[in-house]
């Protein structure tokens, strides 16, 4: 594993009492866009913030590039972030934006206009310098943002929910984007999003953060196909989550018996049985089930089904096999389908 | 159909605007119009040769060139010590703020008799420091520097800690991680979104120092005179009323000019700044810097604002057995009819009746005004009710005195007489501070309102009131403390059985010996507890700080 250009150890903030960050431990490897996802309250922005310099800690360090940062000032950390509402500089316009942090590192006139038009070229507004900031859409704020954050060549860009106020369709743009701008620029990103959508599209690496503490760590489609625990498995928006006893290769749970995987962990556990899973027969087979609600998804139907005393379930069926709502049903397992959480 | 409704509103809103401009025009333009009339016409004919004339002559040009430079010397110096305690109060949370907010507002009501009598009792002869180090600065210009400085210091803390609250922090977080330093951050963030207001601030100090009567008029001597003190010396001793007019004039020009300059740099402070929540803005103190400011502006406010007040009640004890006090209480026969004690009633009566006339004229201009797209017309008004806070309160009160007495309008006898010269100087207080409120109510709460259902009348009363009713109690609270504190107005028309306190205050200091200098002391502290009780309630009701005062 290359060396890590950030790297927090046991970091901890307390807000009167409360550890709004208990803990933590991360690592971001150069080149490498980590994104930090949680439920607001998490404590992910306060992360970005003892990085930044902008909030002391409590206990822990903060390094990068292996030099203890504690003591270094906010501005002189050269780390670079773009903030959740943009705090773009209302008495200036786009130029006067972007050439603030080349500025301010003492770049003459010239290279200043020179870095301008680099980098509204980049982020696709050419020709915007002289514009107020006012004046700009939601988009158009957020491409100043990032080219402001860009200017001065951070050694690492954090993102605070970077495209949190933008509506999904720019949004799903935006992303792809920045992920290919990511890439071609090699910028070490630390992003933090409670969007797992927009987390799982811009990250080689996800960190779930819950109540101040990382609760999983990995590449999305590991955090994806095996959640740790109960808590990142309903964050993910999964529903289908209930205690369950495993022995051998099945579980009791309040559904009945299921299968489960052959190397699954045993004893108490929780059990997660993705949507996929719930497999739709007929009426006098396995768990009897009526439906309550089918909601169109685009490419499947997702359909609730009230067992008679048991938790609701949640399955995904093809379009054209979707039971009516008020059908009476019976339910099977698959086993490929379910996960054992920790 | 858009067009009817648009003519309709704007005739409510002049409908709104009908009783304010009438109160205007009878209780304020027509009386200093009176006045300068009176000076100027002779014989029918208007001699305007005569401002000529009188700018000529070398004394007037020296009151002149003294109002100017102490007015702008007065300003700079208030701007250099308060600006440090304008940030002090926005950005750092410290124990006792709220209670330290309220002292050093309580200067700005004060009545000026009382400020000047405060600085003679610390630096005047006999006084604190005169006492300690032999120290008198009373026949100085700096005794005048200080007092203004005492008096203005919540006006800057105010309106540039009151924007400066409600700055995001996060703009100047934003250019720190750009790489500018605390300084360098404050400097090109905060510091250019800071300046109208600042501007603002420098101009409401002007105003107020340019105009300065009672602080100038115990303070200064037979050395210093202002225009106002002028004004009055050539009204109610020399008699000269020609000149007097022509000095009326020339503030009256002079304060509109200013006014004008207050008036576009109040709109230029309401271009798009990110403005947050003002609770959520203050931090404890980090580091030695921020400490260091703490304590720096904890000493300014012991010494130049405490210290006065202090001293002031410390002479007030001065004779055994609260001495001062219970001699207030007699009738001594000389320059009262009554006991002063009497003051006391008689300035709450008056302050009462001037603060609901204030609230009902300036809460009807200030509907009037609540539309940012308000036309010319309505804009024109609202620097004219500003007007009355500059123009001289001593010609105000003169001309009620020669104008009021005849038929249509004959107040002579009546006692309303000085309610209402006080409220017109409280009038553009409730102006300024319900217009802000009245303003951020959201159009949209509006319109929800009445897509539910509600006349425009019930909209008024479900949504604006249960908004603006603290910001109509807080203006209320200032128009009690500015009337309880008029002098250059009241002076002229408390007739001698019923004077009020602040013009009691000055007939005991106009007249020699221990114990009038101590009754005056004496009275002047049950004023300035009855200013600072009326002002601790405000401050509890306060919770909007975007307010201009």
């Amino acid at each position: 594993m290359p060396p890590s250009l950030l790297s927090l150890e046991g970091a901890t903030v307390r807000f009167g009492g409360r550890a709004v960050l208990d803990d933590v431990a991360l690592d971001v490897a150069e080149h490498e866009v980590v994104c930090v996802l949680g439920p607001s309250g998490s404590g992910k922005s306060t992360l970005l913030r003892a990085v930044a310099g902008l909030q002391p800690l409590d206990a822990g360090r903060v390094t990068l590039d292996g030099r203890d940062q504690s003591g270094v000032p906010a501005h002189r950390r050269e780390v670079g972030l773009m903030f959740q509402d943009h705090q773009l500089f209302p008495q200036r316009d786009v130029a006067g934006n972007v050439a603030f942090g080349p500025r301010m590192r003492g770049a003459s006139r010239v290279e200043q206009h020179q870095r301008v038009r680099e980098l509204l070229e980049l982020v696709g507004l050419p020709g915007a310098a002289g514009r107020s900031v006012a004046a700009l859409s939601g988009g158009e704020q957020q491409r100043v943002a990032l080219a402001r954050a860009l200017a001065p060549r951070p050694r690492l860009l954090m993102l605070d929910e970077p495209l949190g106020q933008l509506d999904r369709s720019l949004r799903e743009r935006l992303v792809v984007e920045l992920r290919e701008l990511f890439g071609r620029l090699g910028t070490t990103v630390l992003a933090v999003t409670h969007d797992q959508g927009e987390a799982f599209a811009l990250a080689d690496r996800v960190v779930v953060m819950r109540d101040g503490r990382i609760a999983q760590s990995g590449t999305p489609l590991e955090v994806w196909q095996r959640p740790a625990d109960a808590f990142v498995a309903r964050f993910l928006g999964f529903d289908n989550v209930v205690d369950a006893t495993v022995a051998g290769q099945a579980a009791d749970t309040p559904w009945g018996k299921v299968p489960v995987p052959d190397d699954a962990p045993q004893g108490a556990r929780s059990l997660l049985v993705r949507p996929a899973g719930v497999r739709l027969v007929a009426a006098d087979a396995g768990l009897r089930c009526t439906v309550t609600a089918r909601t169109f998804r685009g490419t499947h139907v997702a359909v609730h089904l009230q067992p008679e005393d048991a938790p609701r379930l949640e399955a995904a069926c093809a379009l054209r096999s979707a039971p009516e709502v008020g059908d009476t049903v019976g339910v099977e397992f698959d086993g490929a389908e379910i996960v054992v959480l920790g | 159909m858009g067009r009817v409704r648009t003519a309709r509103g704007s005739a409510a809103r002049l409908g709104l605007m009908v009783l304010p401009v009438a109160f205007f025009a009878a209780f304020f333009a027509y009386p200093v119009a009176a006045i300068i009339a009176r000076g100027l016409k002779i014989d029918g004919a208007w001699r305007f040769g005569r401002i000529g004339e009188v700018l000529a002559q070398s004394d007037v040009r020296q009151v002149l060139w003294f109002t100017t430079w102490q007015a702008l010397a007065s300003t700079a110096l208030t701007l250099l010590i308060a600006l440090p305690g304008a940030y002090v109060f926005a950005r750092l949370d410290f124990p006792g703020k709220q209670v330290l907010r309220a002292v050093v507002t309580v200067p700005f009501v004060l009545p000026t008799v009382v400020v000047g009598t405060a600085f003679l009792a610390l630096v005047g002869r006999g006084g604190l420091l005169d006492e300690l180090w032999g120290l008198r600065l009373d026949t100085t210009v700096w005794a005048i520097l200080l007092a203004h400085v005492f008096f203005n210091y919540a006006v800057v803390v105010r309106t540039v800690g009151g924007l400066w609250t409600q700055l995001d922090p996060r703009q100047e977080e934003a250019a720190r991680m750009l790489g500018a330093s605390r300084f360098a951050a404050w400097r090109q963030v905060t510091l250019p979104a800071l300046a109208p207001a600042v501007a603002a601030a420098a101009l409401m100090v002007f105003l107020f120092t340019f105009t300065s009567f009672g602080v100038v008029q115990i303070l200064g001597g037979p050395a210093f005179s202002t225009l106002e003190v002028e004004i009055y010396r050539q009204t109610s001793q020399v008699f000269d009323l020609s000149t007097a007019a022509v000095l009326t004039l020339v503030q009256f020009v002079a304060v509109a000019a200013v006014l004008a300059v207050h008036a576009w740099t109040v709109r230029r402070r309401e271009t798009a700044l990110r403005l947050v929540d003002a609770a959520t803005t203050a931090r404890r103190p980090r580091g030695t810097g921020q400490r260091l400011l703490l304590a720096g502006v904890l000493v300014t406010v012991a010494g130049l604002i405490l210290l006065p007040l202090a001293v002031l009640v410390r002479r007030s004890l001065g004779a055994p057995g609260f001495g001062y006090y219970r001699a207030l209480t007699r009738e001594d026969g000389g320059a009262f009819l009554v006991p002063p004690i009497e003051a006391i009633g008689n300035s709450l009566q008056y302050a009462v009746a001037a603060t609901a006339i204030a609230v009902v004229i300036g809460g009807l201009a200030a509907a009037a005004l609540t539309r940012r797209d308000a036309g010319r017309f309505v804009r024109g008004f609202d620097a004219l009710l500003m007007l009355p806070l500059g123009v001289s309160a001593v010609t105000v009160g003169f001309g009620f005195l020669i104008a009021l007495d005849e038929p249509p309008l004959n107040l002579r006898q009546s006692w309303l007489l000085v309610p209402l010269a006080q409220a017109l100087v409280g009038v553009p207080f409730v102006v300024r501070t319900m217009l802000p409120v009245l303003r951020a109510v959201d159009v949209r709460l509006r319109e929800a309102a009445s897509v539910l259902g509600a006349s425009p009348w019930r909209v008024w009363r479900e949504v604006d009131l249960p908004m603006v009713r603290r910001a109509l109690l807080v203006a209320a609270g200032f128009a009690f403390a500015v009337s309880l504190g008029e002098f250059g107005a009241t002076v002229f028309i408390a007739r001698p059985d019923n004077p009020t306190l602040p013009v009691a205050v000055a007939r005991l200091l106009g007249r020699p010996g221990d114990m009038n200098y101590g009754q005056a002391m004496a009275l002047s502290t049950i004023l300035m507890l009855v200013c600072a009780v009326a002002l601790v309630v405000l401050e509890r009701l306060r919770t909007d700080r975007s307010g201009e005062f």
